[in-house]
């Protein structure tokens, strides 16, 4: 290397730096080795995979979303596919005898979301912004309806089923027990996530990132922006598709809820609330999204509404999503004057989740009103009883409410003047802040 | 030997409105060659139109004697013609070095490779390297392009246009909104980088264009009046009348 490079150039990684990257890998691969025998029953080994499913449907959405600057509303089609592709080849491969164990499978449903990105890609990338998001939300309409009409390939509403443990057996592994699916997922997981952080660092990531800040520029570079929306959009079906295939090993079934509006708009959620900006934040939305659903539908019947108010939150008072909102004090935590902030936000964290109580509280007595009023009105909600025709208690929804809104936003501002005071003492100390 | 950008007979309208009215010109290879007007007189859509964000209504344009009106910008750029913006158009979210790196990796034919590591390109490295130090940001190197003060800004502007090697560089007001001081080091950091390399410029700086141009040329609504050395141009009268005498006024 050159004089110039060698003193001009971001050094590159110390043999130290290389060991530490390599290291969390490893951990993290250790990690997944570990964690069914710390959680050993069957609901949470159910849980692990969902989550690890919906890290790697999260990460490929982010290629679009968080690298490309492309918002779809259509991402579900290639995960459907995917998950529909995987069953119809465990019956083939089944029928058959062909000799492919089932960790291959979850390869043939990216394949398959490879080839519909492909074929129904090139039209959407020509135009990022609202041209697209408009295609992409078409794209999924059609084929979320052909899944209903199109019987023998979707199955129509029943959906097709296969069985996972009749396959050729490596290592004496039949797939039935979900520990082995935990492990099959868990693998792919890791393998999903290192590609696609490693497609982050080549020629072609850079240039999606170049497209999603300017694509005008980008074609005064030299680049088509065409060609590596396009390029994402691929790279972004085939991880979606091997997120349905393992979804579709999962439950042993594909049906039509795969590639609907549903399943699009919660990956964007799982997106967006775990953060674009950073590559591990959809890692963090899929874990918190998919905990918060399968605790938050335990706790009320309402669940989806609270998700919706989650997400209006995180978009309005957070959007770098909770990955933004942790990395914001990074610097305070270089700086040493984290510690600084905590008095504040735990003063403002009072009447904040009061603020919240109320609204959980006018919500609920709201939905027994609207939804069961012919019901006792004695309802429980998050694990608490309370009698919704009570006067009481609509006078402490309406305190906790109104009074905690007042409070938090004058605490808030307390946060904002702290906040102020921390981050000019960690640029004094020369930390970015 | 054909002229590094020759311009035929070129028109644009817009609906009934021509911009462009008919304008030959002709840019000698290695040349630094002045473009100037009153506004309006249709300089950045000439600069448009040559770079291939816009398509002219009729006439042609050549590269190198090579026509290339129709075809996009990216081809364009890719056959050594690379240009910069009135108005400041970097990669606002990225840091200098990846703005510069990103205008290094076509020429250094990377394409849109995904099998190999950015950080792992030697050529690729030392060819940034080089622009940053040119553009003397190497101290500014990990700050994102969008908190770079204005000078800044316009430092990029350039060093992503010259990034890419191209032999022929268009720069539209590169010193607009800028200093006396910050206009000479502007001027000086011009000089260097198109050294042996064609340069087209668009310039509202008299004393700029007088300092760095070999030859000139005057558009005026759409046409263009007068091309020729900078003496000429001086003492051209329809100019004076056109132009300058307006800017003495």
């Amino acid at each position: 290397m050159s004089e110039i490079a060698s003193h001009i150039a971001p050094p590159l990684p110390a043999a130290a730096d290389k060991l530490k990257f390599y290291g969390l890998w490893v951990a993290a691969a250790a990690a997944l080795l570990l964690l069914p025998q710390i959680f050993t029953s069957g609901g949470s080994l159910t849980t692990f995979s969902l989550i690890g499913i919906s890290i790697i449907f999260s990460l490929s959405y982010n290629i679009l979303l968080g690298q490309t600057g492309m918002l779809s509303f259509g991402h579900a089609v290639y995960y459907g596919l995917g998950g529909f592709l995987a069953i119809h080849a465990i019956n083939i491969i089944t029928a058959n005898k062909l000799p492919i164990p089932l960790p291959l499978v979850p390869l043939i449903g990216g394949l398959t979301g490879l080839l519909f990105a492909a074929l129904l890609g090139w039209v959407s990338t020509k135009r990022s912004g609202t041209a697209f998001a408009m295609i992409s939300l078409g794209v999924a309409e059609l084929i979320a309806s052909s899944a209903l009409i199109l019987r023998t390939f979707f199955g129509g509403e029943a959906g097709i089923s296969a069985n996972r443990t009749k396959l050729l057996k490596l290592f004496g592994w039949s797939f039935g027990p979900q520990i082995q699916i935990y492990y099959l997922v868990a693998a792919w997981t890791l393998i999903a996530v290192i590609a696609m952080y490693a497609l982050t660092r080549t020629p072609l990531g850079r240039m999606c990132n170049a497209v999603r800040d300017n694509p005008e520029r980008v074609q005064f570079v030299g680049y088509n922006p065409h060609t590596v929306r396009y390029l994402a959009f691929c790279f972004s079906g085939f991880f979606a598709g091997i997120a349905g295939a393992l979804a579709a090993i999962n439950f042993e079934i594909a049906n039509s809820a795969y590639l609907g509006a549903v399943q699009s708009g919660t990956v964007l959620f799982a997106t967006y609330i775990g953060g674009v900006g950073f590559f591990i934040g959809p890692i963090v939305g899929a874990i918190f999204v998919t905990f918060l659903s399968l605790g938050l539908s335990d706790l009320t019947p309402v669940w989806q509404l609270y998700f919706g108010l989650i997400f209006i939150a995180v978009v309005v008072f957070a959007p770098g999503g909770i990955t933004g909102l942790l990395m914001m004090h990074r610097p305070l935590l270089k700086a040493g004057t984290l510690t600084q902030m905590l008095p504040s936000y735990l003063i403002a964290l009072v009447p904040t989740l009061a603020m919240i109580a109320g609204l959980i509280l006018s919500i609920e007595t709201t939905v027994h009103y609207t939804v069961n009023p012919g019901d006792d009105s004695h309802i429980k909600a998050f694990g608490v009883s309370f009698d919704a025709a009570s006067p009481y208690i609509w006078a402490m929804a309406a305190i906790l409410l109104i009074g905690g809104f007042f409070v938090a936003r004058k605490t808030w501002t307390w946060v904002g003047h702290a906040w102020d005071g921390v981050t000019s003492v960690a640029r004094e100390k020369g930390i970015a802040a | 030997m054909s002229a590094a950008i020759e311009l035929r007979g070129v028109e644009k309208r817009f609906g009934e409105i021509a911009i462009i009215r008919n304008i030959n010109l002709s840019v000698a290879q290695g040349e630094r060659h002045a473009l100037i007007g009153p506004n309006g007189a249709g300089k950045s859509t000439t600069f448009n139109l040559i770079s291939g964000y816009m398509a002219p209504s009729s006439g042609s344009v050549l590269l190198r004697g090579q026509p290339i009106s129709g075809l996009p910008p990216y081809q364009i750029n890719r056959r050594g013609l690379s240009r910069s913006f009135q108005v400041t158009n970097v990669f606002a979210n990225m840091s200098v070095w990846e703005n510069l790196r990103c205008a290094v990796l076509w020429s250094s034919g990377q394409r849109y490779a995904f099998w190999k590591n950015i950080d792992n390109l030697p050529e690729v490295r030392e060819r940034t390297a080089q622009i940053l130090a040119d553009i003397n940001l190497t101290a500014r190197r990990d700050v994102p392009a969008g908190l770079l003060t204005y000078a800044e800004q316009r430092a990029l502007e350039i060093g992503i246009t010259v990034a890419g090697g191209a032999d022929v560089i268009l720069l539209d007001e590169p010193t607009a909104g800028m200093s006396h001081a910050e206009t000479e080091r502007a001027v000086a950091l011009i000089r260097r980088l198109t050294e042996g390399r064609t340069l087209l410029i668009v310039e509202h700086d008299m004393s700029v264009v007088f300092g760095l141009a070999d030859r000139i040329s005057v558009l005026v609504y759409g046409q263009i009046i007068a091309s020729g050395t900078p003496e000429e141009i001086r003492g051209n009268p329809k100019v004076r009348e056109a132009y300058l005498g307006e800017e003495a006024a």
